[in-house]
């Protein structure tokens, strides 16, 4: 059984998550009065739609991603979902591996993702399946290399000017 | 120019009625250095003669990896990289960065920092709404609101210089207060342009308000549904305008806005024109809540007395063995946070600006992700351009209020 923090045990969401998909919600807790759930990478999607339909978290604020290297799952990708018609926010986080860094796209569920999502794929280099358009969105196209991977340089890239070629 | 058009295809090749009925696209690149798009963006239109059919927005032309360069600094330095994300809402972005780091460390902000947080971000507000005034107004042919703006700007900026040193990059505000207290005759600095401005806003509003020319470009244009609107992300006075009253300032309070009073302005035409009347208002509001807080400006400390997080005092330093000890401490190896993660929302003159911090216990931040709003209102502008004209496409530009550098980071 997953791992409930104690103040979360008769929360409706929780109550709700656990009866519609079980074994989707690995944990949840509460950091800083800030509601925080891991849900099973492969439910991503139906967990959201469930959200917003049931829930009315009628937007995602963003998405987001956290370098753990080295250790594994390295990859947390993080969605910070807000309802305006509740006036509630709640934290989506799916755990990734580094060899199999993917997970499905919830740019059908909000239209809105879509380019948090392309940001993820530049800077961490986390494939979005489904995504309708996953291009590089900061960095030019021919870039090597995800610059916000916690094993990419600050400083000292191939490109540095004055090392030359 | 595009590829459907080829420039060795003359008219008397192709007969004249080959063209007729067919519908021939033309591609054009707006920007990345187009005058109206404040910065560098860029814009694929497809056009068809004068109507836009598709748009492409592109960014990434100001990214410098802002994100990345704060998990190599401490937690204190990271605060003058905030200023640079939003070239107009510098203080803004200090406060939100400063209020996530203060819930980690779990520290209270003396009331006389708190308050003068509230007296700033609002000037800031009034000095981004006023660049933006000027701008929009100039996209659109107005040009001597331009000037009108600038020339008032210059007292906010000039308020700024006063407390921070600095007119943009103010990194005024500290983890646990602001770095250093009022300026003698700071106060009444502030004091004297709220007296003067609301009879500004006057001013601005009798040039605008009914003027033809100005509303024939602006009534009208640009409504999207407000349902598109909330999915696609797009936060601030745009959703304002389209009646939903939802400002974080008033529904997720922060830094002591539950004790000012003040009325969130909205408007149901959704429109560039009601996007001008929120901010208007929104300005005036703003003055509202300023002088509120000179009024009750509290005496006291201005920075918080956490000898872990915050520089001890000067004289403290002279006379205390500890004082110095941390001195020292937070010098060479700056601040320890405690291990966790916090998403902090404030109200930024553009929207909801978010901060998702995570610390792994050290002197630097693990991650820090800034949820900026230009960001989220950009990625919707093929929503208000396609299907109008390219004149439209420049007002409803202009009406986002966007920055680039707050889009690329």
């Amino acid at each position: 059984m997953s791992l409930i923090s104690e103040q979360l045990q008769e929360d409706a969401l929780v109550l709700g998550l656990t009866e519609k998909f079980p074994g989707a919600l690995e944990s949840a807790s509460m950091q800083l009065e800030q509601t925080v759930f891991y849900i099973d990478p492969a439910q991503i999607v139906p967990v959201s739609e469930y959200l917003r339909d049931e829930h009315r978290f009628n937007r995602v604020s963003s998405v987001t991603a956290v370098d753990w290297y080295p250790q594994e799952p390295r990859f947390e990708v993080v969605y910070l979902l807000h309802s305006i018609p509740n006036n509630s926010r709640l934290r989506l986080k799916c755990r990734l591996t580094g060899t199999d860094a993917k997970i499905l796209s919830v740019t059908g569920v909000w239209p809105g993702a879509n380019w948090y999502e392309r940001e993820v794929f530049d800077l961490f280099g986390i494939t979005f399946e489904g995504h309708p358009d996953l291009r590089r969105i900061m960095m030019p196209d021919d870039w090597q290399g995800h610059p916000l991977r916690k094993d990419f340089p600050v400083h000292g890239h191939k490109y540095d000017y004055g090392q030359g070629n | 120019m595009s590829q459907t058009i080829s420039p060795t295809a003359t008219l008397e090749e192709a007969p004249a009625s080959a063209d007729a009925g067919t519908t021939r696209r033309m591609t054009l690149s707006m920007g990345p250095q187009h005058p109206s798009t404040h910065g560098v963006l860029r814009i694929m239109l497809e056009l068809d003669g004068e109507t836009v059919t598709q748009a492409r927005p592109e960014i990434g032309f100001l990214h410098t990896g802002i994100e990345k360069q704060c998990e190599d600094k401490n937690w204190q330095q990271v605060i003058p990289l905030t200023d640079r994300v939003d070239y107009l809402a510098n203080l803004s972005n200090n406060l939100c960065y400063c209020l996530a780091v203060e819930k980690l460390l779990g520290i209270e902000v003396p009331p006389r920092a708190v308050w003068t947080r509230v007296l700033l971000t609002e000037l800031t507000r009034i000095n981004s709404h006023l660049v933006w005034l000027g701008t929009h107004a100039l996209d659109l042919g107005a040009m001597s609101m331009f000037f009108y703006c600038t020339k008032d700007r210059e007292e906010v900026l000039k308020i700024f210089e006063m407390f921070s040193g600095q007119r943009l990059m103010t990194s005024y505000f500290r983890i646990g207060g602001l770095a250093l207290d009022h300026p003698r005759g700071g106060l009444e600095a502030v004091k004297k342009f709220i007296e003067i401005f609301p009879s500004k806003i006057d001013d601005y509003e009798t040039l605008l308000d009914n003027n033809p020319i100005w509303k024939n470009r602006t009534v009208g244009v640009g409504i999207v549904p407000v349902d598109t609107l909330l999915a696609w992300g797009v936060t601030g006075p745009m959703i304002r305008a389209a009646g939903i009253p939802w400002d974080a300032r008033k529904d997720e309070p922060y830094s002591g806005y539950q004790n000012f009073e003040f009325d969130v302005p909205t408007r149901t035409e959704n429109d560039v024109y009601a996007r001008y009347r929120v901010r208007m208002e929104e300005m005036r509001q703003s003055v509202r809540i300023m002088s509120q807080a000179l009024e009750g400006m509290p005496d006291g400390a201005y920075i918080a007395d956490a000898p872990k997080a915050v520089l001890p005092q000067r004289e403290k330093m002279k006379t205390q063995m500890e004082a110095l000890i941390y001195h020292f401490k937070i010098v060479t190896e700056g601040i320890r946070v405690p291990a966790g993660e916090v998403y902090q929302v404030i109200e930024s003159p553009r929207g909801e600006l978010g901060y998702y911090i995570v610390s792994d216990g050290t002197s630097k931040p693990w991650r820090l992700h800034m949820r900026t709003p230009s960001f989220g209102n950009i990625q919707a502008l093929p929503l208000f351009c396609e299907g109008g004209l390219i004149a439209d496409t420049i007002a409803s530009m202009g009406s986002m209020d966007f920055v680039l550098g707050d889009t690329d980071r």
